[in-house]
């Protein structure tokens, strides 16, 4: 183990070389179903905030079986260093010759580790309280070796491939991450009773690094009785490293009782790349275009990018404007960071909703107003009301008696 | 359909050409050839000698051995006419021979109640895990298990009620594994299409017999597109002979998502191997933990009873408190395969009673009930409605 120390890849990445006149360069991966719309949404956002990311986009067709689409994509994300994608769709009605597009990407970047943090956020209502837990994936290899083959026929049989070098490469990435993260415990998910040649290698893999990083505690737990553990005592987990098929069941489970699948971002990271997308890795096809989908997900995953890039300013920024929004639907002038000139700025973050807006009538600018009239204005990007939003005229006529006035706006995009 | 299958299975067998390559199939088929009977899982076994029946008991570790006992008294006091037969395998020698005499006396009953014997970590990869090969080799291809919320049971989730089959021969737990690279090891997940269609079908049978309108198979085809992708295949063949029964598909990580969130979209699920063990445990959790659910293992011409969870429970054993509900609730599903059926709802009506209306809870569920406080609120209700008991 020790001999591989200097091997094993280096967790500080130095932002990657495609940041030309100070601006970075990201690929972008619309993907399916609700994919493109989100990563309009992205797109529009980081234009707002003036963050400095270019994205290229690449758009990959999973209705075609050439793999032409998928490997520009790889090229530019391997041009870039690091990409935003959408889930591409895998067609079930084509022969198993044609891999997953995902998986592809995953496996030929090496991107051998998928990060999910799930936190429970205090305005989403759910079943249980104070879950933090960080699922760390092994996401190369395991059960998703797209291995198969039917030797006798009506006899499938699938190999779950489980390696020393990966298992320890996945084990050393939990440790390091809960070391940096100041988490007391990392606990290894298995089913050594069953498949103890296999997912007792990763187990062994997981002690031996274990053994290396002394005030962490390490524990294992066999991968039923975890999921039991889960649905009725979340809270006990912190850190939790395991296969891929395991870290699959296990992240969805923690995503469903932090709120659902579109509120977790999720990363996957490798030696030289990453690559951020949502952390279940939906397609919703079937709310796809319908303006309904939760942009959360995919606007978090987007601050764990510019978090890697180091562009911590904004990430904080956005970040925080997302999760008051979450917890407080009404915005308020002075959390706004576009100024309050004439016209409302606000920062567009649920499409389709309303938003309250408190107006604190002692406020010199307001005192006088019999009306408000609103409309977006970005000066700085020379546009005003754009075709995709209307503006609305609105009767300030009830006031409550703290001086104070909630209007509901609806924009419709 | 059953006596087909025993043709084509002989036939199968007697050709030596196939011999060798059935493998794990052949012996499948060899139980049926050596039994000729066309049973389905209803018929009890006919090991009935003077009225009463022989149940074979395997305590297993943990608590195993506590609930076994509670069980064995609470039948003693309500007078039912099963006898046990205790076969002990100890689960640290490394030979096979406890296994042995365990199934062969299974063999020899046809029907028993188990705990969980504890696979040790410790010993080589060699040694199999005993339930597993308790399983496989009397080819018990059917794992039910009813999730049902309980009334008196407070959790977080309401209204849930669902049946989980689960196919639990093959799947992930064939067992075989090889390291053929030093540092790389191959787990192999078998998938075959009889033993698809067969646990389809059994799902199909009892989704009609008890009324349920939804049956949901729960895969990772987009994944494993050879694998999972014969076992749906199978599914959507066995569900067009069923046109009356819904049938609609999952991906495994969607289901366990909804299932933390909305439960009671689901109706009865059928999967293979690994992913039921994960499914079922996540509904385990949901309806109260692992000591309310009891599970049931259906062969053709076996039937072994036991906890859903499978659960050894080394750090609570011998504290008197675990909670007996889930081993008393597997030996009344017992009773309702041996055709007992006023001794089984008799005692799945006090455990009910004792559960939901006294809510006498073990700690487990967040009450200060012991293990036998709760076995002898059992039996006082069961005395209390007039039936012909032993004594207290």
């Amino acid at each position: 183990f020790s001999l591989e120390t200097h091997l094993l890849p280096r967790k500080n990445l130095v932002a990657p070389p495609a940041r030309y006149g100070g601006r970075h360069t990201v690929t972008l991966i619309p993907g399916d179903g609700i994919g493109p719309e989100l990563a309009k949404h992205v797109c529009e956002l980081f234009r707002f905030c003036c963050v400095p990311v270019d994205f290229e986009v690449v758009n990959v067709d999973s209705t075609k079986t050439s793999e032409d689409d998928i490997n520009n994509a790889i090229m530019a994300i391997r041009r870039n260093g690091v990409a935003l994608k959408g889930n591409i769709e895998t067609n079930h009605n084509l022969p198993p010759s044609h891999k997953s597009r995902n998986s592809l990407l995953r496996t030929t970047l090496d991107l051998y580790a998928s990060v999910m943090h799930s936190q429970s956020l205090p305005g989403v209502r759910t079943h249980h309280r104070n879950i933090d837990i960080i699922t760390i994936r092994e996401n190369t290899e395991g059960e998703y070796s797209s291995l198969e083959h039917e030797s006798v026929p009506g006899v499938v049989e699938c190999l779950k491939i489980i390696t020393r070098t990966k298992s320890l490469r996945i084990a050393d990435y939990a440790f390091r991450t809960a070391r940096e993260k100041g988490r007391r415990r990392v606990t290894a998910i298995h089913k050594a009773n069953i498949m103890s040649l296999g997912d007792g290698l990763f187990l062994e893999c997981c002690k031996e690094v274990a053994s290396g990083y002394p005030e962490i505690t390490f524990n294992s737990m066999i991968v039923d009785n975890t999921t039991m553990q889960l649905v009725s005592r979340p809270q006990q987990f912190d850190v939790m490293v395991m296969p891929n098929l395991y870290g699959n069941v296990v992240s969805n489970v923690c995503a469903g009782l932090v709120g659902g699948p579109g509120l977790v971002p999720g990363a996957n990271y490798g030696e030289n790349y990453a690559v951020f997308e949502t952390g279940t890795r939906n397609t919703g096809k079937s709310i796809a275009n319908r303006n309904t989908a939760n942009p959360t997900a995919m606007l978090l995953a987007s601050c764990l990018l510019l978090d890697h890039l180091k562009l911590h300013g904004y990430a904080s920024m956005i970040r925080k404007a997302i999760l008051s929004t979450i917890t407080d639907s009404q915005v308020r002038f002075d959390q706004c960071y576009m100024q309050f000139v004439g016209g409302i700025q606000l920062l567009l973050l649920r499409p389709a909703l309303y938003f309250d807006i408190t107006l604190n009538m002692s406020s010199p600018l307001c005192s006088s107003c019999t009306l408000l009239i609103w409309e977006v204005r970005a000066p700085h990007l020379k546009w005003s009301s754009p075709s995709w939003m209307q503006s609305r005229a609105v009767d300030l006529a009830h006031r409550d008696t703290r001086n104070q006035m909630t209007v509901r706006l609806h924009l419709s995009l | 359909m059953a006596a087909h299958s025993a043709v084509l299975s002989a036939s199968k067998i007697m050709n030596p050409f196939w011999v060798g390559r059935l493998g794990n199939t052949a012996k499948v088929f060899g139980t049926t050839l050596i039994r000729h009977r066309n049973k389905t899982s209803l018929t009890p076994p006919p090991a009935k000698y003077g009225g009463r029946h022989t149940v074979t008991l395997i305590p297993g570790d943990g608590i195993g051995p506590e609930l076994l006992n509670h069980v064995r008294e609470v039948f003693r006091f309500t007078c039912v006419p099963v006898d046990f037969e205790m076969v002990n395998v100890n689960s640290a020698l490394e030979t096979d021979d406890d296994m042995n005499n365990a199934i062969t006396a299974i063999r020899r009953n046809g029907v028993a109640l188990k705990g969980n014997i504890e696979t040790k970590h410790t010993l080589p990869a060699s040694v199999k895990s005993r339930n597993n090969v308790l399983r496989t080799s009397l080819d018990l291809y059917a794992n039910v298990m009813h999730c049902q919320s309980l009334p008196g049971v407070q959790t977080r989730h309401k209204n849930i009620d669902i049946v989980i089959i689960r196919e639990n021969t093959e799947g992930e737990y064939s067992s075989l594994e090889h390291e053929s690279v030093s540092g790389v090891v191959e787990s192999l997940k078998i998938i075959t299409r009889n033993n698809s269609i067969r646990i389809a079908d059994y799902a199909f049978k009892l989704a009609r017999e008890r009324g349920r309108r939804r049956v949901t198979a729960v895969h990772k085809a987009n994944i494993m597109k050879l694998g999972d992708g014969l076992f749906l295949q199978c599914c959507r063949e066995v569900a067009s002979g069923y046109p009356d029964i819904t049938f609609d598909s999952m991906i495994v990580d969607n289901t366990t998502m909804q299932l933390v969130s909305k439960p009671q979209q689901f109706d009865v699920m059928v999967m293979p191997n690994l992913y039921g063990n994960v499914v079922s445990n996540v509904c385990a959790g949901l309806v109260g933990g692992p000591g309310l659910v009891p599970g049931a293992n259906y062969g053709r011409d076996y039937a072994v009873f036991e906890t859903a969870t499978r659960n050894t429970g080394k750090s609570i054993a011998e504290k008197n408190i675990a909670n007996p509900t889930a081993m008393l609730l597997a030996s009344c599903l017992m009773l309702d395969h041996l055709n007992l059926n006023d001794y089984a709802s008799l005692i799945r009506n006090a455990v009910l009673t004792t559960m939901n209306e006294t809510r006498l809870h073990t700690a487990d569920l967040g009450g200060q009930g012991t293990t036998s406080e709760v076995v002898q609120s059992v039996m006082r209700v069961i005395q209390s409605k007039g039936q012909f008991t032993a004594e207290l």
